[in-house]
């Protein structure tokens, strides 16, 4: 009994500084949110402490001139955007994404290591540094512009920086790394005898692909899935720099309330908003994996 | 006359090894498995043996030669396209799957019906005495289910060939000993063709209508358990299957039915046929423990005589060293112990070695 006090205690105690950051870092600023989210805008920036559900009215209605709330659609627009180009990312980084991965995890060990190194380099410059050296290629006087009208391929110059393509080509480039990683760290481990045994029995490539590898390497396609699109959504760097401001993506809306426009609580309603759909990303990725395991009638 | 079910052409297969040197796996191999013959690869690790498996089974191509199966050279088909079976190491059943859905697999990549799919997978499964287990996931088997369960998984798609790569080399001496028998049934009732890969002699000499004993990438003897035993071509077969004295001597003189021997001043044995050796050449006696007797000595008896230097029981058998007089040669001699359980004779004790007529064999090395 005293035995089992002491582990209790001592799990308590070990848990203590990770349970403390993640209460102190985590839970008190969206506390904060969402209290914020219920109180009216103070125009110098900050709160007024009054109860008011103003935020997340101004999220699907407008007040017209007579002082009515009529829909509007411009803030949905917004988040469907948003998820629209959240969705084509993920989906281009995991077209790319899988076969690298695929191909890194079948190479002799020492490639391999160099590869996954190689992946990570990205990570050593700022985020910030990279979107301007997309800047330098992409813009009208830009490195590639230049050299396709040198080559004679065009004669004016293709319009790229500050368009939804510009933010699409800088959302997958920041992202790549996310889907390899976790993708390269399940297809690593995946049995080579299994691939074997799957064309001795007659699975043609691919059938080999459908039916063993796909499934065996989902649990590193969702995590991967997730960790572009969870943070594509949320994302304002890059549409700021590349997209130019000119669309509107949740990130660069949120940052402006709390920026420029001086409405708190609607940047936190905004936030809280974005939020519950990631939650709802995430359970989907807890209960995807435990329904995948379970025999399928017919595949 | 059938035609054989393999027959593996001069086939060689090097590698690129890691250093950039090339490795021979495989130096000239020529075979040929029957048709429902349960046929045995025998040899140590790196022997080559897994090598010419995965070359049937079409993971590997040969850099020379070809293999015939059942008339057609299957030279340049992938695995996917070649009517053979191979039962793996360590089984590689698909951890996303069921049993059940495991054993159908190769059925439903053959893009056989659901519901006759289910029936065959059920049979199967029925025949490897794994019925109730097919909605089992691969991990929740112990070894020697997920063993069956690859057997039935291998089976389904009726193979003329199944191979077999050391599939019992991960089960525990009580299940290996129960699965050998077992696996022999599976081959006479199904008819299929086995080729089995193993290093360990006593399976190949239980189970195998013939084995192939191969080293360092070479075929060294292929023949019945009983010829390969009885009748090792050289010291590496005589070596690895079973145990054998070996006996430097001089050939003495020919006899009518073979020759005689000199193992030590003034003493000789008589051995079976010469091979091509004749008088004064140097030669290698091979004489396995249990073809020697040991009768206690009077005195008078004439034979090998010599003293028990050392006695390490076994339980049913007792495994005498003897050291021969007139000679530094010391054989190990296996002899039955009494009914009452001891040993017959005790160290030190002076012995008459009867060695039977043929039980030495020359070895042509």
């Amino acid at each position: 009994m005293r035995l089992l006090q002491s582990t209790q205690m001592r799990r308590v105690l070990g848990l203590g500084p990770a349970l403390g950051i993640i209460g102190f870092f985590m839970v008190v600023p969206i506390a904060i949110i969402i209290v914020f989210s219920f109180m009216k805008s103070n125009p110098y920036g900050g709160v007024n402490p009054e109860f008011s559900l103003e935020a997340y009215k101004q999220f699907l209605f407008e007040r017209n001139l007579m002082d009515e709330l009529v829909f509007n659609a411009a803030y949905l627009r917004i988040f469907g955007r948003s998820f629209l180009l959240a969705i084509g990312t993920t989906a281009l980084c995991l077209l790319i994404g899988f076969p690298t991965a695929y191909y890194m995890s079948r190479q002799p060990a020492r490639r391999k290591n160099l590869m996954v190194f190689l992946v990570t380099i990205p990570f050593w410059t700022n985020l910030l540094i990279r979107a301007y050296c997309w800047i330098l290629l992409l813009r009208d006087t830009g490195i590639i512009n230049n050299y396709l009208i040198k080559w004679g391929i065009i004669d004016e110059p293709l319009t790229m920086l500050y368009t939804n393509f510009a933010i699409f080509l800088g959302l997958v480039y920041t992202h790549i790394p996310f889907m390899v990683l976790p993708i390269y760290a399940r297809v690593e481990k995946l049995d080579f005898n299994l691939l074997e045994a799957a064309h001795d029995l007659y699975a043609s490539r691919q059938q080999l692909m459908r039916h063993v590898i796909l499934p065996l390497a989902a649990p590193g396609i969702i995590a991967g899935s997730l960790l572009v699109f969870v943070p594509c959504l949320g994302d304002f760097i890059i549409p700021n720099l590349l997209g130019g401001g000119k669309h509107l993506m949740i990130g660069s809306l949120i940052q402006l309330q709390f920026g420029g426009s001086r409405n708190w609580p609607f940047g936190s309603a905004a936030a809280l908003i974005l939020m519950s759909f990631v939650l709802i990303a995430m359970m989907i990725y807890v209960w995807g994996p435990g329904r995948k395991m379970k025999p399928e009638g017919d595949a | 006359m059938p035609k054989p079910a393999i027959e593996i052409k001069n086939v060689t297969k090097i590698f690129q090894g890691h250093t950039g040197h090339p490795v021979t796996a495989l130096d000239h191999v020529s075979l040929t498995i029957e048709d429902n013959e349960f046929f045995t690869l025998l040899g140590p690790s790196g022997c080559g043996k897994t090598t010419l498996l995965r070359l049937i089974a079409g993971f590997e191509y040969p850099t020379q030669g070809e293999i015939v199966l059942f008339g057609d050279s299957i030279r340049g088909l992938p695995p996917q396209q070649r009517p053979v079976n191979t039962v793996f190491q360590h089984y590689a059943l698909f951890p996303h799957m069921t049993v059940a859905e495991n054993v159908g697999f190769p059925l439903k990549m053959q893009g056989q019906r659901p519901d006759e799919m289910t029936r065959t997978a059920a049979r199967m499964l029925d025949l490897v005495k794994m019925a109730d287990f097919g909605d089992r996931m691969p991990d929740q088997l112990s070894g020697g289910q997920q063993q069956r369960v690859a057997l039935a998984r291998a089976l389904a798609p009726q193979p003329k060939v199944l191979l077999l790569d050391e599939p019992l080399s991960a089960l525990d001496l009580k299940l290996r000993q129960e699965m050998r028998v077992e696996l022999k049934n599976l081959q006479r009732q199904t008819g299929i063709t086995f080729v089995f890969v193993t290093h360990d002699q006593v399976e190949a000499l239980t189970m195998s209508d013939r084995i192939a004993v191969m080293s360092m990438g070479r075929l060294q003897q292929e023949g019945t358990p009983i010829a390969i035993y009885e009748q090792p071509v050289n010291r590496f077969v005589a070596d690895f299957i079973g145990e054998t004295n070996f006996i430097q001597s001089t050939i003495a003189g020919i006899e009518n039915s073979g020759a005689r021997c000199t193992i030590g001043p003034g003493t000789t044995l008589g051995t079976g046929a010469t091979a091509d050796k004749g008088k004064g050449d140097a030669v290698t006696l091979a004489i396995r423990p249990e073809k020697i007797r040991l009768v206690k000595s009077d005195g008078a008896a004439d034979g090998l005589q010599g003293r028990v230097a050392e006695c390490i029981y076994t339980g049913t058998d007792t495994n005498y060293q003897v050291e021969l007089e007139n000679s530094d040669v010391r054989l190990v001699v296996r002899g039955r112990n009494a009914i009452t359980g001891e040993t017959l004779f005790k160290v030190g004790e002076t012995v008459v070695l009867n060695v039977a007529e043929g039980a030495a064999r020359i070895l042509a090395d």
